[in-house]
């Protein structure tokens, strides 16, 4: 546990020694900023919530999270630093829940600096808080599985634009399972059973529910499985980068 | 006593390149096992076996008896390894580097910062101990690595290529630690500067092909070489075609080469012929700038095994 807490620290601390991380954080928030204020029409909806914000977070993740997690496990190909990791006395599943968590961390702070639309809706009206406490949770544990892919994904290649293209096109693929662009794309051939299941797995319709603020152990329990899914892909593969 | 580092008949194949076919070896503590070889001979991809970087298509590696492969965790408790060129985070500083290195391998508070700061004053850091690792110069970048593998004091150390990257004064200063360390440790270096081999290794061994080609202690080895025991002489030319037809009269002598101002007399055997030639200079009253006995070459050594051994060579 200790040597996983201390793999954890050193990554999330590799993110801010390089300006990579401020300019992600700016980037994140002056997007999330247009894209809510502009396209959702946050003001002109007369409303004190914050749906058009988080209506948008899904989209945002599928391009920034893939970033976020690009260099993961690429970085230490590339630079043979993952030679040294792991000939150090530990397993490669500590290193890949240190890294995962350690992304997870980056995110919930650019998330966490999101406050000041929250603070605007409370100064504007009374929102129904727990609404929006509900949407931050669900907008983290979401951003947990666009993250799970990414890291998957960086172990692929050792290159990381090649890893960003990757996860981004598998989170795409999760992102908009469920809408109806691809449902009646499959609706004519699939059975009925597999057209539940792909409906199931978007990510889209999953956050909606939970940014609701229903907060379904459905919903939250899909996540998660997402989460686990690729991360088990993610030791499987770095123990296949061994055998090769 | 039972050997630190057991390798056994480890075979890796890369596609259609069989990187390393079959090598065995033991170094028991206090021995230091010069890996030799050419380039892409195998050394490094035998160093990822043994250190549980690379799985072994066949054969395992036991260090201090725990399994590589079975047991990786408690093996690499035991040794420190730097992989070749000493890779290390470059966003980091020295200090928060091997302090992460410290932490990982279970220390904290003032004995992790006694441990880093021993290792950076073993490998000469102290003066860079504040600068991000990517500023640093190779030789600095090496050391650091040097630094991270020495850390713990593991039983056991491996490194790839410790000096390559520095200049002359690090080399020896790198050398005498591995000198130092020797005793208490086992530890395997592998290099492709003869002169390393000399200079701190016990034993040797040469690689070619994914194959070990020879076995022994520096001196065994340079008795393999067909410089052993050739008298050479040294003087003008003028002098040494003088003195040619003599020296191949003697009794002993199979063969007289000339070089450019030297003069190689090649023994039958084991024939001593230093002080029958050292005799028949004083006879003759010529003057030579030097009379010596080859010990052999490493350098003749290696080039044969590794150019001829397609047959498989000798153990």
């Amino acid at each position: 546990m200790s040597t996983t807490l201390t793999l954890f620290r050193r990554e999330l601390a590799s993110y801010f020694v390089t300006p990579v991380a401020y300019v992600f954080i700016v980037i994140f928030l002056a997007l999330l900023g247009a894209m809510t204020f502009f396209l959702g029409g946050f003001f002109g909806r007369g409303e004190a919530d914050l749906a058009p914000f988080f209506a948008f977070h899904p989209w945002l993740y599928l391009l920034l999270v893939p970033a976020i997690s690009m260099r993961l496990w690429s970085d230490e190909r590339k630079s043979g630093t993952i030679e040294m990791l792991l000939t150090l006395p530990i397993s490669p599943m500590q290193a890949v829940i240190a890294k995962f968590f350690a992304a997870w961390a980056f995110a919930a702070i650019a998330l966490a600096l999101t406050f000041p639309f929250w603070l605007t809706v409370n100064y504007l009206g009374s929102p129904d808080n727990g609404v929006i406490v509900a949407g931050y949770l669900g907008s983290l544990i979401m951003a947990g599985a666009y993250l799970a892919i990414g890291s998957c994904f960086s172990t692929a290649s050792k290159n990381q634009v090649i890893a960003f293209v990757l996860a981004v096109l598998v989170s795409l693929i999760f992102t908009v399972a469920g809408t109806p662009l691809v449902l009646e794309f499959i609706s004519g051939w699939a059975p009925r059973a597999v057209i539940d299941v792909v409906a199931g797995l978007s990510f889209l319709a999953n956050f909606e529910a939970i940014s609701k603020g229903v907060l379904d152990v459905a919903n939250l329990f899909y996540f998660i499985s997402v989460i686990a899914l690729f991360l088990f892909i993610n030791v499987v593969l770095v123990n296949v980068l061994k055998a090769r | 006593m039972a050997a630190m580092i057991e390798v056994e008949g480890l075979a890796k194949r890369f596609g259609a390149i069989q990187a390393v076919s079959g090598i065995s070896l033991e170094v028991r503590k206090g021995e230091v096992l010069g890996f030799l070889g050419p380039n892409g001979a195998g050394k490094s991809t035998t160093m990822k076996m043994i250190t549980g970087f690379l799985e072994p298509d066949a054969g395992t590696a036991r260090v201090c008896g725990f399994d590589i492969q079975k047991n990786p965790i408690e093996a690499k408790r035991h040794f420190g390894y730097m992989p070749e060129g000493a890779p290390s985070y470059s966003e980091m500083t020295p200090l928060g580097f091997l302090g992460f290195i410290a932490a990982v391998r279970g220390h904290s508070g003032a004995e992790a910062d006694a441990r880093v700061r021993k290792a950076a004053g073993r490998t000469q850091l102290e003066r860079v101990l504040y600068q991000p690792i990517e500023t640093l110069s190779r030789g600095y970048k090496r050391r650091v690595g040097l630094a991270a593998a020495l850390l713990d004091d593991p039983d056991v150390l491996i490194l790839d290529e410790p000096t390559d990257g520095l200049d002359p004064n690090q080399k020896h200063e790198v050398r005498a630690l591995i000198q130092e360390m020797a005793a208490e440790k086992a530890i395997i270096i592998s290099t492709h500067i003869l002169e390393e081999v000399d200079a701190v290794c016990s034993r040797a061994i040469i690689i070619a092909r994914g194959r070990i080609v020879a076995d022994g202690t520096p001196e065994e080895l340079e008795a393999r070489s067909n410089h052993h025991n050739v008298v050479s002489i040294t003087a003008t030319n003028e002098t040494l075609v003088q003195l040619k037809a003599s020296i191949e009269a003697l009794n002993g002598v199979a063969r007289v080469d000339m070089e450019l101002r030297r003069l190689l007399a090649v023994p039958d055997a084991n024939a001593n012929l230093l002080d029958g030639i050292r005799v028949l200079v004083r006879q003759k009253g010529v003057s030579v700038t030097d009379i010596r006995l080859e010990r052999g070459r490493l350098e003749d050594v290696f080039r044969a095994v590794t150019t001829t051994s397609e047959a498989g060579g000798g153990r």
